[in-house]
């Protein structure tokens, strides 16, 4: 779990900080909720963990509270792959 | 009684919630034509005052010009009020056709189609042009009626990071499945005044096979030697695929928009882009306004001349006394105050000391990176901005920021 907490958050700072952005991100940090990813910028989130862990996540199941946190991105992946 | 108790209660909770966060919108109330000096009463029912407006989107100062007063005037009495139409039934005149056609040689682009504004043009083009085989992949802080004409389309949607064109090519790397792919990005960002870096974004376009999409609102008129616009200042004039811009700021500042660029995309739009085809045709006053703006700049770039030189002049006033200021090219001035409350602050005080400028914070600008943004005109004269300075001055002063960079008014202010 640790290492799928790791990959992802490595993966939202690439992704979605910016240079200049003030901010530190750990694996609580709200991260559409707290402004850093925009629900358009998940669109590419969703993509990278279907691609990295060769699950489906229905759009339904994509909501911008799902993936708020890395720690909640982490469960929806665990869920999805158990399937 | 449809409307009920409950649903009016509801309402004024939601409202009050939005008043609580301090995002309540309140408008000021001019009294007197868009220029430079405008009366203004605020709050409502507080005397008129006279105040220095730094914050129209008037670049060109047109908006009042008496050229173009005197064209709608003479467009009114000529073609009328309204058509009472779209344009594709009984609402096309040749008026529009001859500002088309004008807009067109002015953007340097291949055919232009008017729309009842920018937000109903960038609504409009992504649907009709592509299908779910296509991908948009925009910059992450274009205007917001670039994300809504987005989230329209049936197309991928994705996005790239501010003007970072490493990370613009790795998505133009991932999306080669794709059937078409369009790169999307404001010309000058509303927010910041921060120029695309079209030539850079055209080449990668050329590399991997994109088109490029552009709205210069806050360019057209203005931006590049002769003000045609982003393209123009980038070198890259006559190679956007797809151009959109108002009519509404430095092209006379009333209403209207475009979609300018290749000929089939503009043809796709009139015949499949909706807020063209269900909306009212532009009235003829403004068309007629809109073509004498186009005569005054055409080969006259002694407006745009001037804003350069009040850009110039203004952002080094501001920079000289120790204000933080985003660093641009173009007539927008962002004074970064990085705290809400202190822009709020700021704002308030600065009308107090006669001058017009409003403060944006989180959700307009992102968290943390709260600003007064300034905008300059061609309309503004030297003592204009002589008082827009030693006002920012004083107020500055007061709040004990000149001098201070973002980590000092952090420390200081919190964020």
């Amino acid at each position: 779990m640790d290492d799928l907490k790791q990959t992802i958050l490595e993966y939202v700072i690439d992704e979605y900080v910016e240079e200049d952005d003030d901010i530190e991100v750990g694996y609580d940090t709200e991260l559409i909720s707290g402004g850093l990813v925009d629900s358009f910028s998940m669109v590419s989130l969703k993509r990278f963990l279907e691609n990295k862990y060769d699950i489906q996540i229905p759009d339904a199941d994509a909501s911008p509270e799902a993936f708020d946190t890395v720690n909640s991105i982490a469960a929806l992946v665990v869920r999805f792959r158990g399937k | 009684m449809v409307y009920s108790p409950e649903t009016r209660t509801g309402y004024g909770q939601e409202l009050a919630a939005i008043k609580d966060a301090g995002l309540f919108k309140v408008e000021r109330s001019i009294h007197s034509p868009q220029s430079a000096e405008i009366r203004v009463r605020f709050p409502a029912g507080a005397p008129e005052r006279e105040v220095l407006n730094f914050c129209a989107n008037n670049y060109l100062g047109l908006s009042s010009h008496p050229d173009v007063i005197a064209a709608a005037h003479a467009g009114l009495d000529d073609r009328g009020y309204g058509m009472s139409s779209v344009r594709f039934i009984c609402g096309t005149q040749d008026i529009h056709h001859q500002l088309e056609k004008k807009l067109t040689e002015f953007l340097g682009t291949e055919d232009t189609l008017l729309f009842p504004s920018c937000m109903d043009a960038n609504a409009g083009v992504f649907e009709a042009v592509l299908g779910p085989e296509d991908v948009m992949i925009a910059d992450r802080l274009v205007h917001a009626s670039i994300v809504d004409g987005m989230r329209l389309a049936p197309a991928v949607r994705d996005t790239f990071k501010h003007s970072d064109m490493g990370h613009l090519e790795r998505k133009l790397e991932e999306h080669q499945d794709k059937r078409r792919r369009v790169i999307i990005t404001d010309g000058v960002f509303s927010m910041d005044g921060d120029l695309a870096r079209l030539d850079e974004i055209v080449a990668l376009a050329k590399k991997y096979d994109a088109m490029v999409f552009v709205d210069d609102s806050h360019a057209s008129g203005f931006i590049g030697k002769t003000g045609r616009g982003t393209h123009e200042h980038c070198g890259v004039f006559g190679e956007i695929d797809i151009i959109t811009t108002t009519l509404g700021k430095g092209l006379g500042g009333a209403s209207g928009g475009c979609v300018s660029g290749r000929a089939e995309i503009v043809e796709m739009c009139r015949q499949k882009a909706r807020p063209y085809l269900f909306s009212n045709t532009v009235a003829p006053m403004i068309v007629a306004g809109a073509l004498k703006v186009l005569d005054l700049i055409f080969t006259d770039t002694s407006r745009r001349d001037k804003l350069e030189w009040n850009t110039g002049y203004w952002r080094k006033g501001l920079v000289e006394m120790g204000l933080d200021v985003k660093e641009g090219d173009s007539p927008i001035v962002p004074v970064m105050l990085y705290n809400a409350k202190l822009a709020q602050d700021m704002s308030r005080d600065l009308y107090d000391e006669g001058i017009y400028a409003v403060g944006f914070f989180f959700p307009v600008v992102p968290k943390g990176a709260a600003r007064i943004r300034t905008q300059l005109s061609a309309a503004h004269e030297k003592e204009h901005l002589d008082k827009g300075l030693e006002a920012f001055r004083k107020v500055a002063g007061k709040h004990g920021i000149l001098g201070l960079g973002k980590n000092e008014i952090k420390d200081r202010f919190g964020l």
